[in-house]
């Protein structure tokens, strides 16, 4: 109301549109302003990375620091490639995602057919909290239980675990949204013939939720793949390709950091980062394309 | 029939195993910093020296507590206008249009940028600017790191005010205009205090995710263990500290940082609560 006798007292409409053209175009500048770095970063890495990719860089393994100097020096680029940060990265984000995905979609499948049990609003709080846990203190915790009691040592399991406990809460609110929005319908028709609650979960649920599920873990794996914290504290690194979940493994985000500590070997983290947006990206894209697909259905 | 009891009971276990995953959490930390407690009582809260020399070891939180603190901040107010325009631009001024889609995933696109790449963008494209403008002489610290969670944190600063502001009821606006008010008075006397609530839910989950950022900041901060003297002075974070010195922890110094992990811990959980508290009461 005060705010209605504020307007019709100022009469001076001139002054009121040219403040009103002055705060339009200042949303359109901040906007451009907001977006600007994630054109500046992709930017980056295109010019500066694309010099380094080639045949070798997917299929050898790091070089040594002394090769790599040799190479700066004679203004060659650098030989050798992130083979083994890419099998470990693959290999710790497979083994998370085994664990977290039926998991996680277990979970969010139970939330949804307990929506009302005061239960279910605990788990959900607490999957909410484990969200916003920072990813160093989930390395901190693999850490204390895997590295110290289960491999007694830095390991590939740690690292998917620390990275299983970040993927889980989002699985399992993509799984309990993609359920809610299923018609109930489809489900009472396959209880009205007798179908076995498992079954229904298999045949019907999971089924008629595919894309949202797909969605929901496409976007997870995409949040975990350039995770590097939890993994310092966790798979510590390895200059060979490792397959063994009880041994140190690298990983694409872990030799960023190593490349970046290693002042002959800092040319090669600008491939390595647009390898790694490229991956992120496409997962994105995917993903967006899936949740399109299922909107025009 | 048998086969559901058994369902049912699976579903229930696997619920189980989460709630065991959080208590095992807060547990394995509480545990991890009994002694660092037991040695310095809350001292170890409120004592801002950080001292791993053997011998005379002296540890305080107190530097990256603040550090943490104020990085965040500073990147919330940052974030802040660019976060709001880009809300309006979205959810009002370019409703349902081509261009609103493009700038919209091309905030998502932020969301998925690794840290560590910020943090490199950072450090070779933010840090010389930082030092043309002679705001500080090596390009680390406070600053540059606010500058870098700010650009981070948008994302999700955005993602729940834009939808809740293009909620807003197309009568209240159309009412407001009817009055002959213009397009920016009726962002500021209709808009914002019907989304209120959403838009600082949404900051505060942003400030949440500010908290506990680890790479970007630890490769601009410039990692001394002191309570930033200004600005453009350098520090360290809760998370950056832990990333910083793990690497040659034992037992003092190891507890020390699980009991600075425990503290992120309750402070992150607790600023998520906040700002859940406020969602549902909006919703």
């Amino acid at each position: 109301m005060k705010a209605q006798i504020e307007l019709a007292n100022q009469d001076n409409s001139s002054y009121r549109k040219l403040k009103d053209r002055i705060f339009f175009w200042f949303i359109v500048v901040m906007s451009v302003v907001t977006i600007s770095p994630i054109v500046m970063i992709i930017g980056k890495l295109v010019v500066k990375g694309f010099r380094q990719f080639n045949f070798n860089f997917f299929t050898q393994t790091t070089p040594d620091t002394f090769e790599a100097m040799m190479a700066v020096s004679q203004g060659e680029i650098i030989p050798g490639g992130i083979l083994n940060g890419i099998t470990g990265s693959l290999l710790v984000v497979v083994l998370a995602s085994v664990m977290a995905i039926p998991l996680g979609v277990i979970i969010g499948i139970y939330l949804y057919e307990n929506q009302a049990k005061r239960y279910a609003g605990l788990i959900r709080s607490i999957a909410d909290v484990l969200q916003g846990v920072p990813s160093i203190v989930l390395g901190l915790i693999s850490y204390l239980w895997i590295v110290k009691h289960v491999t007694t040592g830095f390991s590939a399991l740690a690292g998917s675990v620390s990275l299983c406990i970040m993927m889980l809460p989002l699985i399992i609110r993509s799984t309990e949204e993609t359920m809610k929005m299923i018609p109930t319908s489809i489900k009472e028709a396959g209880l009205a013939l007798g179908v076995p609650y498992y079954k229904i979960i298999l045949r019907v649920l999971i089924p008629t939720g595919f894309s949202g599920l797909m969605t929901g873990i496409l976007l997870a794996i995409s949040r975990i793949i350039g995770e590097t914290a939890p993994l310092m504290l966790t798979t510590l690194g390895s200059p060979v390709v490792n397959m063994n979940i009880a041994k140190p493994t690298s990983a694409v985000p872990l030799l960023i950091w190593e490349f970046y500590n290693d002042p002959n070997m800092v040319d090669l983290i600008w491939s390595s980062s647009l390898f790694l947006m490229g991956f992120v990206l496409t997962l994105n894209i995917i993903s967006k394309r899936i949740a399109a697909k299922r909107r025009t259905i | 029939m048998k086969s559901d009891k058994v369902t049912k009971q699976i579903l229930f276990a696997a619920s189980l195993i989460i709630l065991l995953t959080a208590a095992g959490m807060v547990f394995s930390l509480i545990m991890g910093a009994i002694p660092v407690f037991k040695e310095f009582g809350l001292g170890f809260v409120f004592s801002n020296e950080w001292d791993p020399t053997e011998g005379r070891e002296n540890y305080g939180a107190l530097p990256f507590i603040a550090g943490t603190l104020i990085t965040s901040i500073l990147a919330i107010v940052i974030c802040l206008p660019m976060a709001f325009s880009t809300s309006l631009f979205i959810g009002e001024y370019f409703r349902k249009s081509a261009v609103a889609s493009v700038i919209s995933s091309m905030v998502d696109l932020l969301a998925g940028v690794p840290s560590i790449v910020y943090g490199l963008w950072g450090f070779y494209t933010l840090r010389p600017i930082i030092m043309e403008l002679g705001l500080s002489p090596q390009g680390y610290g406070v600053f540059t790191s606010g500058i870098i969670l700010a650009i981070m944190i948008i994302p999700y600063a955005t993602s729940l005010s834009n939808e809740i502001i293009s909620m807003v009821p197309n009568e209240l606006k159309e009412a407001a205009y009817s009055l002959g008010a213009t397009r920016m008075e009726v962002v500021f006397t209709v808009i914002l205090p019907n989304a209120r609530s959403g838009i600082v839910a949404s900051y505060i989950l942003a400030f949440g995710r500010a908290l506990g950022e680890t790479m970007a900041v630890t490769m601009l901060i410039g990692n001394s263990n002191v309570v930033p003297d200004s600005l453009f002075g350098t520090g360290n974070t809760m998370a950056s500290v832990i990333a910083n010195q793990f690497g040659e922890a034992d037992g003092l110094k190891l507890s020390a940082l699980i009991g600075i992990g425990l503290l992120l811990f309750i402070i992150t959980a607790l600023v998520n609560w906040i700002g859940k508290i406020i969602i549902k009461k909006f919703s």
